[in-house]
């Protein structure tokens, strides 16, 4: 998939003078937001629970060589294939072989966040292969040739009308504008899809190390359509998603559902363990799991980032973060948006490309407060700033511009000692004379002029803290205390 | 300038005042009422005079090596004290918090900035959680109650989710019968402040205010209320570029005030 993450700025500007987009950004606190709060006060012992997932992820993580070898095992012996991808190229490659050999000619998809990372719908078009999204949102985008909006809700930045315009124009008759109808309508266009497809192509929540079984998480039931349907089932996922035992997918799930949407349990849980077996009546005579490492061997090698991999995926931190609700999804420039895309894209594409992510936060810690699994994503962001402005990634610091390095070096020097700042109030107040009205500033020079785009800014004191300390204490001397 | 020292009563407790950067250059007035509040519940203040900064600004850019000189100064100039009480909780999360990440590679100094991390305390968590004083109303029986006023706090994102600092202040301000706390719409969601994002990002941290601003209007509230002298800078700084007459006030200032 393209990487836009340099065009953050412009592209944040652009949604926030959009009052559409706006309003239906703010939906998302009084929606899924509360809602998740909802289920979590519901919820007895949820922080017990967090830290239980938290306990199971960072386990998996710690040993995952370990537990993917269990799980490729486990799959074999369900009678599955195991494919491990070290990167999207290859994980395309596998498929589009596999599709080809077996002379697929469609596919449907279900919803699968790591094949949006692949690219994998535009190289199986380019194959000749119709791939078809079945989860309505990611149908809708499809359609309309973009990417996620959100990790759970990709079409959520989409109206009703921009819904049934993109839906009519796949249909000869008539749509209505209800909800109903929108739906009913697309799923009549996906009824044909699933009848005729030769693959389903699904993504991954979870994969059981113990059983192989591929746990999927859906509300629309197109995901057990896309694993039963047609005569091959190719699963793919990040390496990041098996977890140990059955009895752990438990607490994922309970993790997972509720952060997500706020319900106690989706309407469909799916799992696949391997193709049809001999005495099943139908189901794909054909399983394959395609394990996609693409860039996530370097998070795990890096024990600052390496918490990144905890994530479920669900999408809560997106809601919970003041700064998505305002610039988007599309804005962070690649597949994964919010406070976890600040992290992950950077990861997985290139940080000095990416360096607007994880300075586009103000630290406010809502997204760490809602994960399910307690990610740190503040102190990874604050880490990743570090790696730039101390030239870590890009030797040259040209990855942080030079007005900043010099603002640091002349901040660094006024706190150097009380006298230095004595004399940055002095200079400070030289410097404010021709900018103060009335005791304030409401017009400063660049670089700190956005500043006053939207607020006013202080005058510095004429006489600071410091020097009227001495007075109250000289008044204290005086009365005898 | 009223400087009155307290009403005769016993030394309950001795602290060194960190006033921070923001307020000892922009906001001396917030330190003045800080240093009153504490004096008339008892508490010995000195003000240790070689601080200047935290070391904050720099961190968060991610200029660690540039932060390191002014966090050093902080903790040789609070090693010895026996507490030290901060009007901020922002500058109180980078001691407490983010000092040992910052030293990290450097174990002497991580440790020594544990240790004083421990004793560095908030404003309004020392009240409550140091000097045991909850009901303000009852601590200081000889104040002068003032005109009822209603007032909408703005909890500091630092302040709670750093520090999980968030019933003292309300219950301080709660406990004094002139004080009205006004709920607002979603008060819990940052005010867009975040340091030098505020000036890289304007557009974004200015979207984030204009929220802040509409829902603080439409509480009602006469006084917006922070424990951070940065997060009223921003607010107040946007209330007064639309015209909103509401003051804003730090909570040094409104427990200063009340208890007066």
């Amino acid at each position: 998939m393209e990487i836009k993450t340099k065009q953050f700025k412009k592209a944040a500007a652009a949604t926030i003078a959009n009052p559409e987009l706006q309003s239906r950004l703010r939906n998302l606190y009084d929606g899924f937001y509360k809602a998740r709060d909802r289920a979590v006060d519901a919820t007895p012992n949820w922080d017990e629970l967090s830290d239980k997932g938290r306990a199971i992820k960072a386990h998996t993580i710690q040993h995952l060589g370990h537990y993917l070898e269990m799980a490729e095992a486990s799959v074999i012996k369900a009678g599955g294939k195991v494919y491990f991808a070290k990167d999207a190229e290859a994980a395309n490659k596998y498929v589009l072989d596999l599709a080809r050999s077996r002379g697929v000619r469609s596919a449907i998809k279900s919803k699968s966040m790591i094949s949006e990372e692949m690219g994998l719908n535009q190289r199986l078009e380019e194959a000749g292969i119709e791939a078809v999204e079945t989860d309505l949102g990611e149908y809708l985008i499809q359609l309309k040739g973009e990417t996620p909006y959100h990790i759970i809700a990709p079409a959520i930045h989409m109206s009703k009308a921009d819904a049934a315009s993109v839906l009519q124009a796949q249909s000869d008759v008539p749509i209505g504008d209800s909800i109903e109808e929108m739906a009913g309508a697309a799923r009549v266009q996906l009824r044909e899809k699933f009848v005729v497809a030769d693959m389903g192509i699904t993504g991954v929540n979870f994969l059981v190390a113990e059983t192989g079984t591929v746990v999927l998480v859906t509300n629309e039931g197109n995901g057990r359509m896309s694993t039963s349907m047609p005569p091959i089932h190719v699963a793919i996922m990040g390496m990041e998603k098996v977890v140990p035992s059955m009895e752990d997918l438990g607490t994922m799930l309970r993790l997972l559902v509720r952060s997500a949407t706020g319900q106690r349990l989706s309407s469909y849980v799916t799992t696949v363990t391997g193709p049809r077996r001999e005495s099943d009546v139908d189901g794909p005579s054909e399983f394959h799991l395609v394990i996609v490492d693409n860039g996530r061997s370097k998070m795990l090698a890096d024990p600052e980032m390496r918490e990144a991999l905890y994530c479920l995926r669900c999408g809560a931190c997106l809601n919970a973060c003041p700064v998505y609700r305002k610039v988007g999804g599309h804005a962070y420039g690649w597949v994964y948006s919010g406070p976890i895309g600040a992290v992950v894209s950077p990861m997985l594409t290139s940080l000095p490309e990416a360096k607007d992510l994880p300075h586009a936060s103000s630290l406010c810690g809502a997204c760490r407060e809602t994960c399910p699994v307690k990610i740190d994503i503040p102190r990874m962001l604050l880490h990743m700033r570090s790696e730039l402005a101390e030239g870590r990634v890009d030797p040259q610091a040209k990855s942080v511009p030079l007005m900043e390095r010099l603002s640091m070096k002349a901040w660094r020097m006024s706190v150097a000692s009380p006298m230095m700042l004595r004399i940055s109030n002095r200079v400070g107040r030289l410097l404010q004379i021709p900018l103060a009205r009335a005791g304030r500033i409401n017009k400063l020079p660049p670089p700190l002029s956005g500043w006053t785009r939207h607020r006013t800014f202080p005058v510095l004191a004429k006489r600071p803290f410091r020097d009227r300390w001495k007075e109250i204490n000289l008044g204290d001397q005086e009365r005898g205390e | 300038m009223d400087m009155t020292p307290p009403a005769k009563q016993s030394v309950r407790s001795t602290a060194s005042l960190f006033v921070t950067c923001v307020v000892d250059q922009f906001y001396p007035e917030v330190g003045e009422s800080t240093v009153r509040l504490l004096r008339r519940l008892g508490v010995e203040l000195d003000f240790p005079e070689g601080q200047t900064c935290c070391g904050q600004p720099a961190f968060n850019s991610g200029f660690r090596s540039d932060a390191m000189p002014a966090a050093r100064r902080f903790l040789e100039t609070f090693k010895d004290s026996p507490q030290i009480v901060v009007p901020s909780g922002s500058c109180t999360a980078m001691i407490r918090v983010y000092y040992p990440e910052l030293f990290q590679d450097d174990i002497e100094t991580a440790q020594l900035a544990i240790e004083v991390g421990r004793k560095t305390f908030e404003l309004s968590e020392f009240i409550v959680d140091q000097l045991g004083v909850t009901d303000l109303a009852a601590a200081l029986p000889d104040r002068t109650q003032g005109q009822g006023q209603r007032v909408a706090y703005h909890p500091g994102c630092h302040l709670k989710r750093e520090l999980g600092v968030v019933s003292q202040p309300l219950d301080l301000m709660d406990s004094l019968p002139e004080i009205e706390l006004v709920p607002f719409e979603q008060s819990d969601v940052c005010c867009g402040f975040g340091g030098t994002f505020s000036v890289k990002y304007p557009e974004i941290s200015g979207a984030m205010l204009g929220d802040k601003v509409a829902a603080v209007r439409d509480s009602g509230a006469g006084t917006l209320a922070a424990c951070d002298a940065t997060c009223l800078m921003q607010i107040g700084g946007g209330l007064e570029r639309q015209s909103v007459p509401i003051r804003t006030a730090h909570l040094a200032q409104i427990l200063d005030e009340a208890t007066s």
